[in-house]
């Protein structure tokens, strides 16, 4: 994370928060990847794995905002490293809030498993906007790993792509239930499958909103796509 | 939005201007102590009733920026300053410059409290004198305004007669910015006057500071980072006797313009 301070312990502290929060990133990462691939297999048994695991990802939350707070306590940090600390708290929110969405979609899985009649909705549809949702989340880690604000820029743009995804895949949701009323249920379900993968998105987004906080010093959620271009790319 | 409702505008020259009104504009302003040059070309503007903190590593400069505002570098044979300092429009740098007018004009506050060896009394009148010839109940008015100003009439009303040299380091301190207020000068120049005082003492001092700058402009140049990122308006960086950024201290502490400014004010600075 840049050059060295002064004190070198300061750096560890920082270092041991960033390390640390990019694990509790790479964890959700699988999961979300492990979620999806119990989704369109109905397999519950790595969705109860998913959920057990979900409460690392709590805790290292908690234990991640605790350092934020202790070095921002003892160090009164400013500028970058006062940056870098309020994003990292956001971020740890955000990937606790993803974790939450994966945790969602395997409860969804270990109801549509006890329902055979579902398994004529192709549930491999949504695949696309997942695996679009886990490289964001992939990449708005790997954006923050490096500072950089133009990879974070094409995260914003990519968004998009998941929203087109999960409405397409609604609006086919909704023919297999004029098809047949009685799927309704599980297709209700199913929709809110899909609404967390699409919500999987957003938070990839927040992450790389973040990392544009850092380097730019510009708090950029509610803004416009064309002023963040305009400030990435001045 | 961090810059939203702030313009900081470069003009050629370098000059870096901020908004409210200016109670002291420095422009090309070049120090040399003998054949060594200690200030580089300054050009800022102070705001008037506003807080402006000098930042910056030993020997930047700022201390020795300080120094040129009420020309205490007079006192010292072989320094010498060039181009100019306008005080509400007059340049202080003129030849022709009543020296103490000026400072009358431009009080200063020293790093070490400087009480004089006489009473809390005339440690107040004894400046005052030297401008004004007041009755003595004009006088004890005054006193008693100066000490109230500097937040300290409490403290001391009933010793008033006891000796400047009694209290303790943060009451000298008051007294001495007390003394400055006195006579009722337009600027006020702090050099790290808290630096050798005790936490408490300190936060008395910047609570003044916050309370003094209603009625006053201050400069205030400190080594604690985080004073100036507490009680000042504006921020200027300098380093090896040039002004490497001036701002908004919220913009400077929160998002500089310049590496070297984030690198000096995070601890980056080697």
């Amino acid at each position: 994370m840049g050059d060295k301070h002064i004190s070198t312990q300061f750096d560890v502290e920082l270092n041991a928060i960033s390390t640390r929060l990019m694990e509790m990133g790479g964890m959700v990462e699988a999961q979300f990847r492990h979620s999806i691939e119990s989704f369109v297999t109905l397999d519950t048994t790595i969705a109860d794995t998913v959920l057990s695991d979900e409460k690392r990802v709590n805790q290292l939350e908690l234990e991640i905002d605790h350092d934020i707070s202790s070095v921002i306590g003892r160090r009164q940090p400013t500028a970058i490293d006062l940056r870098l600390l309020i994003a990292m708290s956001r971020m740890t929110s955000n990937l606790e809030r993803a974790g939450d969405e994966v945790a969602r979609i395997c409860r969804m899985v270990k109801l549509l498993a006890d329902r055979p009649e579902l398994n004529r909705v192709p549930r491999v549809e949504l695949r696309t906007a997942a695996e679009l949702a886990s490289t964001l989340l992939h990449k708005s880690l790997d954006a923050f790993a490096r500072l950089d604000e133009h990879m974070a820029l094409s995260i914003l743009k990519e968004d998009d792509l998941i929203d087109r995804e999960y409405e397409g895949f609604v609006r086919k949701l909704l023919t297999y239930v004029l098809e047949d009323t009685r799927a309704i249920t599980g297709v209700i379900d199913m929709l809110f499958v899909a609404k967390a993968v699409e919500r999987v998105g957003d938070h990839a987004k927040n992450l790389a909103e973040s990392t544009i906080y850092v380097v730019k010093g510009q708090d950029v959620r509610h803004a416009s796509l064309a002023r963040v271009e305009s400030l990435v790319k001045p | 939005m961090m810059n939203d409702g702030f313009t900081m505008t470069e003009t050629s020259n370098s000059t870096m201007s901020l908004k409210p009104a200016t109670a002291m504009e420095v422009k090309g302003l070049n120090f040399f102590y003998g054949s060594f040059q200690g200030l580089k070309d300054i050009n800022l503007e102070i705001a008037e009733r506003r807080v402006t903190a000098f930042i910056g590593p030993s020997g930047c400069g700022k201390s020795t920026l300080l120094r040129t505002f009420n020309r205490m570098y007079s006192l010292y044979p072989g320094q010498e300053a060039q181009g100019e300092i306008l005080l509400h429009g007059e340049n202080i740098l003129d030849p022709k410059q009543d020296l103490n007018l000026l400072r009358a004009r431009v009080g200063m506050v020293f790093q070490k409290p400087t009480p004089f060896p006489m009473s809390i009394y005339d440690n107040i009148a004894f400046g005052v004198r030297l401008y004004e010839r007041l009755s003595t109940s004009a006088m004890d008015d005054r006193v008693e305004w100066s000490l109230r100003k500097a937040a300290l009439w409490d403290e001391v009303k009933d010793k008033l007669s006891q000796s400047g040299l009694s209290l303790s380091g943060g009451q000298q301190q008051r007294l001495c910015i007390a003394r400055s207020v006195a006579v009722k000068p337009d600027v006020l120049l702090l050099d790290e006057p808290t630096s050798a005082l005790d936490p408490i003492s300190t936060a008395k001092v910047e609570e003044l500071i916050n309370e003094l700058k209603k009625d006053y402009t201050i400069a205030i140049v400190t080594h604690n980072m985080q004073q100036a990122a507490r009680v000042s308006d504006f921020t200027a960086y300098m380093y090896l006797g040039e002004l490497m950024e001036f701002g908004e201290t919220e913009q400077i502490f929160f998002k500089p313009q310049r590496k070297e400014t984030e690198d000096y004010i995070t601890g980056r600075f080697g």
